[in-house]
């Protein structure tokens, strides 16, 4: 409870750091209106006076603030729909890519880790070792391009099927069709995971190396367990909690989206919500992004402390 | 291929002690070790390669990577091969193989350069921190969490918006986008350093060195600080292979270093409305990103298997 109220201070530092920042534009939250020429000057001054923008920031900070608490993230400055309703409509859109996305490295990351682990130096360790170094070192938004070219653009012919595969778009109509849908993710979910599970899988392999040298799972070889009864049973989860630290703190990807692989396949997401904010300079909808992003990495890092601490009764927190 | 694993019994020793075990090898060893790890010296190789390609390939191959082919373009891409260029020009008729060394260069000196910045940044903040401890240490780690509970990558958009509103595009150069970078990715050292100051302060030397009257800033300088350089190197590596690809991604979406100056990343930018009649133009400066941060990568993890077995 008190690591809660701890992060009270924190995120209230970093949305004042990110309104400072963003203060800053030439235009302030009005730059949108500056480039339109039907907008006289005095036009401009008028919305500053509405808007409370001829007031210092400290006090424009105090209002915004006044507002978010009551869930009210303004409105964009470009087309005026409500922050919360547009991210509220962008959400479901990054958490269907974002989840399948991470549930399958996770999945993968594990057994890659416990297999790599478990067969360390064999053929098997160093394919997949290469594998994580390969994912580690790829610039995404290359990967995609190679990705669209191979499989969007012309197509690939393998084993007798030809296989192309949509990539731009969370679905072709508007009429849902889970066939469809699936198609549309695979390529945003292949480009995102790769990044994922390099690193999910080598945090396996080391988490899992280490426990296999320990007494409790000589033990539990020595009393005659079976090999696959000994890693999986006292191996596995303990090796698992590591995992679920580096886990819980790329859980906030799941708001903040992918900004690249979103704008890469043009998907619906809160990533191209704020690229797209970004290229207008849309205030409101840039701030209200930007904080969503540090509150979920907060509420995830206090997660991790307390998933680790449940899983690990020995982590004490003083 | 990946060492170091057989010291993994002794991992449980006390955080910090791992950071110490670089000091106590020699540089002898240290170097043999490394060597042993075939892929990280291959990975430097190739990394010495790209500089060579960056340095020396503008002289051996002197194509301006801004010029356009007016006798040949006619607005499309030309092929590899085509009219004397080697890997063919981009959808301007620029050559693209003069403009992969002139990005080369740009995206090296970027990465070299933020990560220097960086590294100095966080180790003297984190060298303070641990230090002295106390409340400077509190705002320093405090400021440490609020630089890392901003998402990176937005927020470097962000900034980097904002200076190329205030004034022109263009201004947006190298220095702005080596600042940013370098001042928003210090925590990851400083907390580093931090770690291992807190147990190198304690240590007899340390006493001694007070004893005999050191000044605060020799002792953090002379004494710890050779100490705690072992996990700074390996971290500085790795760091720039990140740098790479964030200085990629940026130049990508128009954020970073803007043309006509060639980046691996902004060479990229258009590359996709091209790719079905160009996949080449496509295809190498972001063939040259994975590579040279692949060579980095291999590189950092042979350096942290050779300095620093303990630590994985």
């Amino acid at each position: 409870m008190r690591r809660t109220l701890q992060n009270v201070p924190l995120l209230l530092l970093i949305s004042m750091i990110i309104f400072g920042i963003l203060s800053q534009a030439p235009g302030g939250p009005l730059t949108p209106y500056l480039q339109n020429p039907h907008i006289t000057e005095a036009d401009i001054a008028r919305l500053k006076h509405n808007l409370g923008l001829d007031q210092p920031v400290p006090i424009q900070y105090l209002h915004w603030l006044g507002r978010v608490v009551t869930g009210d993230f303004g409105y964009s400055t470009s087309n005026s729909e409500s922050v919360t309703d547009a991210i509220l409509e962008r959400m479901p859109a990054t958490l269907e890519l974002m989840s399948t996305a991470l549930g399958i490295s996770i999945v993968l990351g594990v057994l890659f880790g416990i297999l790599s682990a478990v067969r360390q130096y064999s053929w098997v360790d160093y394919t997949i070792t290469t594998l994580a170094f390969f994912g580690q070192s790829m610039p995404v938004f290359w990967f995609a391009l190679m990705l669209q070219l191979a499989f969007a653009v012309t197509g690939i012919t393998a084993f007798g099927y030809h296989i192309a595969l949509p990539s731009s778009g969370i679905s072709s109509s508007d009429t849902f069709d889970l066939g469809d849908r699936i198609e549309h993710l695979i390529l945003p979910t292949i480009v995102l995971s790769l990044a994922y599970l390099a690193s999910f899988s080598r945090f396996m392999r080391s988490s899992m190396l280490e426990v296999i040298h320990t007494d409790y799972m000589r033990t539990a070889s020595a009393k005659g367990l079976s090999r696959v009864k000994v890693i999986m049973k006292h191996g596995f989860r303990n090796a698992l909690i590591p995992l679920v630290t580096i886990i819980a703190l790329t859980l906030p990807d799941l708001v903040g989206g992918a900004v690249v692989t979103e704008t890469l396949f043009a998907w619906p997401g809160m990533g191209r919500l704020f690229i797209n904010a970004l290229g207008q300079f849309d205030f409101a909808v840039l701030m209200g992004v930007l904080v969503l992003g540090a509150f979920f990495v907060v509420f995830c890092n206090l997660l991790a402390d307390i998933a680790y601490a449940w899983l690990d009764p020995r982590v004490k927190y003083s | 291929m990946i060492e170091g694993e057989p010291a993994l019994i002794d991992v449980r020793q006390t955080p910090g002690l791992s950071e110490e075990a670089g000091t106590e090898v020699s540089r002898n060893t240290t170097w043999r070790r490394f060597r042993k790890n075939r892929v990280a010296f291959v990975g430097a190789v190739i990394l010495l390669l790209m500089v060579l390609f960056a340095a020396v390939g503008p002289l051996v191959y002197p194509v301006d990577p801004n010029a356009i082919d007016q006798v040949h373009w006619t607005g499309y891409p030309l092929a590899p091969g085509v009219a004397g260029h080697v890997l063919g020009t981009d959808e301007n008729g620029r050559d693209l193989l003069a403009r992969l060394m002139a990005g080369a260069q740009i995206s090296l000196t970027v990465a070299v350069s933020a990560v220097v910045l960086s590294v100095v940044i966080g180790t003297v903040l984190g060298a303070i921190s641990g230090f002295y401890g106390g409340w400077i240490d509190f705002w320093i780690m405090r400021a440490t969490d609020v630089v890392l509970c901003i998402p990176l990558l937005p927020l470097l958009l962000v900034l980097t918006a904002i200076v190329s509103a205030t004034s022109n595009k263009a201004s947006l150069s190298f220095v702005v986008i080596v600042v940013l970078i370098g001042a928003l990715s210090w925590p990851g050292i400083a907390r580093l350093v931090r770690a291992s100051f807190l147990s190198l302060r304690e240590r007899e030397f340390a006493e001694a060195a007070r004893a005999i009257g050191d000044s605060d800033a020799r002792i953090i300088f002379r004494h710890l600080l050779p100490n705690a350089v072992a996990p700074i190197i390996v971290s500085a590596t790795l760091g720039i292979a990140g740098v790479i690809l964030l200085e990629s991604t940026l130049s990508f979406l128009g954020f970073g270093i803007q043309p006509p100056q060639a980046s691996w990343g902004n060479m990229l930018a258009n590359a996709q409305s091209t790719i079905t009649i160009a996949p080449w133009v496509a295809i190498f400066p972001g063939l040259c990103i994975l590579i040279v941060s692949l060579a980095i990568n291999y590189l950092g993890d042979g350096l942290r298997d050779a300095l620093d077995p303990n630590q994985r």
